[in-house]
């Protein structure tokens, strides 16, 4: 299957001839090779495998036992709650927007689009200090509705619901994002087929659209997740650190740091890192298949 | 294929109708980034307006400011250089060589945007810590990392790692191997192709992933304040200093930070929008 993969992909390449006896001119020397790949190999190891590794030795330093007490801790338990019902709330509501965003984009023409598709995109490009400031702003003692907010008794800065809108805005572009460029390319042919067949605009979404864009859904979903569970930043500066109550697995991480229980600290990180390469090997099967589903389009007779 | 007969415009328009939802789908997208994005956003510039110029300036030109943006952004472009000759090799070895674990070696590229930074930053701290597994090493050859600006570039570099790598990548997959052998037939050795051929049809996606970790890392605070002692004047980074500000109830002196920081990704933005228009135009592709 591979192989197919590399001679679909690179049609110049002969697939039948041994690496030896593709012409030198197009290849490097072995020695070359071997170099370069050893340099990337050494520059992933010292920034990215050794830091990874480092998270789950730190973990289990002091021992199973430990690592155990210091994620069913009271206040370790709470961040965990908080962080998973902070999640529940952000990705369902930005799945929602994005798929809104990505039928409104990829199915009409209308003026202001590419205005529209580049204030999508804002969040990212903003710093995640900022995206806690802005919620201060408006919602601080000092803000614009937080004189009100107080006179009512509604909090919402350092408390759950402040949590959970500077989570929303720094993982808003995320489904819209991954939606967006793939029903673009989809086009409407189908849901213009099903339509005209009868079929109403919702039983058309559910039947038509939602099965061609399921694994682009989930792979925005699981990107949009892990940075909701895992945000530092922006949750940092509304949060308001109060133990067992606002602080959220990262937030725990970072105070238990501070207090130099590194094996505590380390202990909650690992739980986060997992999450993290979950989410990787979840996004790598995505790609396998769209890619498989790629290669069946282009040689349908080969997929059987 | 059908033939598409070309229709008068008000035809086209009408058929588009025939899809339901577009006001509600562009209502509801509307209203949801209005709600989550624009008013928070224009907060910002709001609070900004009411500081006179005179405190605005001041605000942002302390010696203690100046001193942060020289560390963020002197930082930052450091980790993208690091990051563009490194990522840009990551990408070449991936795309055209096998090697044992390739395929998970690939996926871990990736991990900087799924694991959380706090998490990257307490790792990175306990490795480079004078007393960590490679800050042990680096302390013999008197070289000291954590809680120094030098141990900035190396959060930095962490997080920006997977830009360069992702989109250089695929413009190398998508390379015509034409262009190459035409190369080596008339004659230029493998470094002169490289350099007159590969190189040039890489380096908008090299500079563009390049400007992306620069822009990710000018705003990037997780990973760093762990690592980086946070000394004012010395490895106290730009955004540390707004969360600083905010805790000591300066709004108006982080406000004017955040504004500054904010126009800085802002120009950001249109260079990676004029890079990546670059990179479509100018590939390695014999199409187009």
């Amino acid at each position: 299957m591979s192989s197919a993969a590399t001679t679909l992909l690179l049609p110049s390449h002969s697939p039948g001839l041994p690496a030896a006896q593709v012409p030198s001119a197009l290849q490097e020397a072995p020695w070359v090779r071997a170099l370069l790949i050893g340099i990337a190999l050494a520059f992933l190891a010292l920034f990215l495998f050794v830091p990874l590794a480092a998270v789950f030795v730190e973990a289990l330093r002091k021992g199973w036992d430990a690592y155990v007490a210091a994620i069913v801790e009271p206040d370790a338990w709470a961040a965990i709650k908080l962080t998973l019902l902070t999640a529940a709330i952000a990705v369902p509501l930005n799945l929602v927007f994005g798929v809104a965003a990505a039928w409104a984009i990829a199915k009409f023409e209308f003026r202001g689009k590419n205005v529209l598709l580049t204030l999508i995109d804002l969040p990212f490009s903003v710093s995640p200090v900022i995206s806690g400031l802005i919620y201060v702003l408006m919602f601080g003692a000092q803000g614009w509705i937080g004189p009100w907010l107080a006179d009512h008794d509604i909090k919402i800065l350092f408390a759950v619901p402040g949590i959970v809108l500077a989570t929303m805005f720094v993982t808003f572009p995320f489904v819209a994002r991954e939606l967006i460029p793939l029903m673009q390319a989809q086009g409407s042919d189908e849901e213009e087929a099903s339509l005209v067949l009868g079929a109403s605009g919702w039983q058309t979404f559910r039947r038509v659209t939602l099965p061609n864009i399921k694994w682009g859904l989930l792979y925005g979903v699981i990107l949009c997740n892990a940075r909701a569970m895992g945000e530092f930043g922006a949750v940092s500066v509304v949060s308001g650190h109060i133990r067992g109550e606002t602080n959220t697995m990262p937030l725990h991480v970072e105070i238990l740091y501070n207090e130099y229980n590194f094996a505590a600290a380390f202990a909650v990180a690992s739980l986060l890192a997992l999450l993290a390469l979950v989410t990787l090997a979840v996004k790598s099967f995505i790609e396998w298949r769209a890619h498989r589903a790629q290669l069946a389009q282009i040689r349908p007779e080969s997929s059987q | 294929m059908p033939i598409a007969l070309p229709l008068p415009r008000q035809y086209k328009q009408k058929r588009f109708r025939v899809m339901p939802g577009f006001h509600i789908t562009l209502g509801f997208t509307l209203f949801y980034l209005s709600l989550i994005v624009l008013i928070p956003l224009s907060a910002l510039f709001l609070k900004t307006f009411t500081l006179t110029w005179a405190d605005f300036a001041a605000a942002v030109t302390s010696d203690r400011v100046m001193a942060s943006y020289r560390l963020s952004f002197g930082a930052s472009l450091i980790a993208a250089v690091v990051n563009a000759v490194f990522g840009g090799i990551v990408a070449w070895v991936l795309v055209r060589y096998t090697f044992p674990g390739k395929k998970i070696v690939d996926a871990l590229v990736d991990l900087p945007f799924a694991l959380p930074t706090a998490v990257a930053g307490i790792a990175l701290t306990a490795l480079y810590a004078p007393n960590g597994w490679i800050g042990t090493a680096l302390a013999h050859l008197g070289l000291k990392v954590a809680f120094t600006p030098l141990g900035v570039v190396v959060a930095l570099v962490f997080i920006g790692l997977p830009f360069v790598v992702r989109t250089v990548q695929p413009v190398l997959q998508e390379a015509d191997h034409e262009f190459e052998e035409a190369a080596a037939s008339l004659g230029a050795t493998r470094w002169q192709t490289f350099l007159h051929v590969i190189f040039p049809g890489i380096l908008p996606a090299l500079l563009t992933g390049f400007a992306l970790a620069f822009a990710r890392a000018a705003g990037e605070y997780g990973s760093v304040i762990f690592i980086a002692g946070n000394m004012p004047m010395i490895s106290e980074i730009t955004p540390l200093l707004i969360v600083t500000k905010l805790e000591q109830y300066d709004y108006a002196g982080a406000t004017a930070i955040a504004m500054v920081m904010l126009l800085v990704s802002f120009a950001l933005l249109l260079a990676i929008n004029i890079l990546q228009a670059w990179t479509r135009r100018r590939g390695l592709t014999s199409r187009s």
